[in-house]
């Protein structure tokens, strides 16, 4: 059961570990700008900008993550984009989680009474501040909850990313099985990894509910 | 006309002419035509229904109308726009629910609006804020969130909120409909000041007292029409159509 404390394997491990968190940072803040971006143009009163909301997470959403990475990793070169396979993963899982955060805020906007949007305008905010003051704080703070799940699910969707050459933490598994180690073995501790970290990202958003709950 | 009107240069501040608004099949708003002036205040009732939430919502065009104009100080209202944002700006609102920013605090209420669109340096406006919260008698709960706040507190921070705007005009929509009886009168207080200093104010109310003691002119609407025009003194005590006479009857004896 002591794999990660034998020969190389901790920093095999550590490597991985390593890998994964940042690319889980990584997409984790693209999802976070993108699904704003995305809910914003959803709630917007330009039609086109709506339209673009609606058919990204159409597609996104709708698309198993692995052909996104496919399409992502096979796809971008042969219209001459050249990405590292670090940068692929990172596109295929922010775009993907992206849409899920944009449908949270969504909901979550749709919590916020229409008198507050209605206050700010007539405070003569324009409709990016009213969104960005006003709207969209409130929508954050409903949703933390469901937004968490989100977060939580990204990291261990990004073990699809070991799949397409990212060293990350799954792929550790790849190679200690080729060394002969116990199956079993090292799927615990490969899963005791992704539950530090979802753990973390968990607590993260506890903490986080706590410090933004409005006195009442 | 009255002392009051005459007193004043009559200068037309919110000119509304030929307005007309419908929701489906509903026809709200029918041929309205209203000038206030300059530091007057007029008093929209009548019963539910009678279009005239709608009408004073047109004002600052968060009900856009079908046709007619609508001008305030001289400009008619621009499309949904930076132009509109800006005129909104000069338009203060006033909410039935309030409507204060409920993840701020009453000083960052009607600080928000200052800093954001006016562009007012902080400092300068948190002091002007302070001031107004003082005026409305909440300058003591100025870190509080809306939510520890009773109603006619929040409607006296909604006001300071509206005024730290400079506004030209002071639209109030129902500002009591939603407070018990004994909040009625801190918020009415407050009213009644604004309009002794000389704010323009369109406000819609059921406060017949209020009407009574503030108002230079009463406007009735039924059915989406402005049915009678007249000073207070008049119009409560000698209506001229069937309709505000029923209305009235039902209303001021209790």
């Amino acid at each position: 059961m002591g794999i990660p404390f034998e020969g190389n394997n901790l920093s095999l491990f550590w490597h991985g570990f390593v890998q994964t968190v940042l690319l889980s940072g990584a997409s984790a803040l693209l999802a976070l700008v993108l699904g704003t971006l995305l809910a914003a143009c959803r709630v917007s009163p330009v039609p086109v900008l709506r339209a673009f909301g609606t058919g990204w997470v159409g597609v996104f959403r709708n698309t198993p993550l692995t052909l996104l990475f496919f399409a992502v990793t096979f796809g971008l070169p042969r219209v001459d984009v050249h990405l590292s396979a670090f940068v692929c993963a990172m596109l295929a899982l922010g775009c993907y989680t992206g849409s899920f955060v944009c449908e949270v805020l969504r909901a979550g906007i749709n919590t916020v009474p229409i008198g507050q949007a209605e206050a700010a305008r007539s405070l003569g905010m324009t409709f990016g501040q009213t969104l960005t003051l006003v709207v969209l704080p409130q929508a954050g703070r409903a949703v933390l909850g469901p937004l968490s799940s989100v977060f939580i699910a990204l990291p261990r969707n990004s073990a699809i990313a070991g799949a397409f050459n990212v060293a990350e933490l799954y792929s550790v598994q790849q190679t200690l099985s080729e060394q002969g180690y116990a199956i079993f073995a090292i799927f615990f501790w490969i899963a005791l990894a992704y539950l530090c970290i979802s753990a973390t990202v968990g607590l993260l958003f506890r903490g986080l509910e706590r410090r933004l709950a409005v006195g009442a | 006309m009255t002392e009051t009107t005459t007193e004043r240069p009559a200068t037309p501040l919110v000119v509304l002419s030929g307005v007309n608004k419908s929701f489906g099949a509903h026809h709200v708003l029918q041929d309205i035509d209203l000038t206030v002036h300059q530091g007057e205040v007029v008093v929209l009732i009548g019963p539910s229904g009678s279009g005239k939430s709608t009408l004073c919502r047109t004002v600052n065009r968060l009900e856009t109308i079908d046709s007619g104009s609508i001008t305030v100080a001289g400009s008619p209202l621009p499309a949904e726009g930076r132009e509109l944002a800006r005129l909104r700006a000069e338009v203060g609102m006033v909410f039935q629910s309030f409507n204060l920013f409920a993840h701020k605090t009453v000083l960052e209420n009607v600080v928000l609006g200052q800093v954001k669109v006016r562009r007012t340096a902080r400092a300068e406006a948190e002091t002007k804020a302070r001031s107004l919260l003082e005026r409305v008698g909440m300058a003591a709960h100025a870190d509080k969130y809306p939510a520890q706040l009773s109603g006619g507190q929040q409607q006296r921070v909604a006001i300071a909120r509206a005024l730290a705007m400079d506004p030209k005009v002071l639209l109030f929509d129902e500002p009591t409909s939603a407070l018990d009886p004994e909040m009625i009168t801190e918020v009415l207080d407050v009213m009644r000041a604004l309009a002794a200093e000389g704010m323009t104010m369109v406000v819609v109310t059921h406060e017949m007292g209020f009407a009574r003691s503030a108002a230079n002119r009463v406007l009735f609407l039924a059915d989406g029409r402005i049915v009678e025009e007249n000073t207070p003194e008049e119009f409560f005590t000698n209506p001229r159509s069937e309709r505000a006479k029923d209305f009235l009857s039902k209303i001021l004896h209790h």
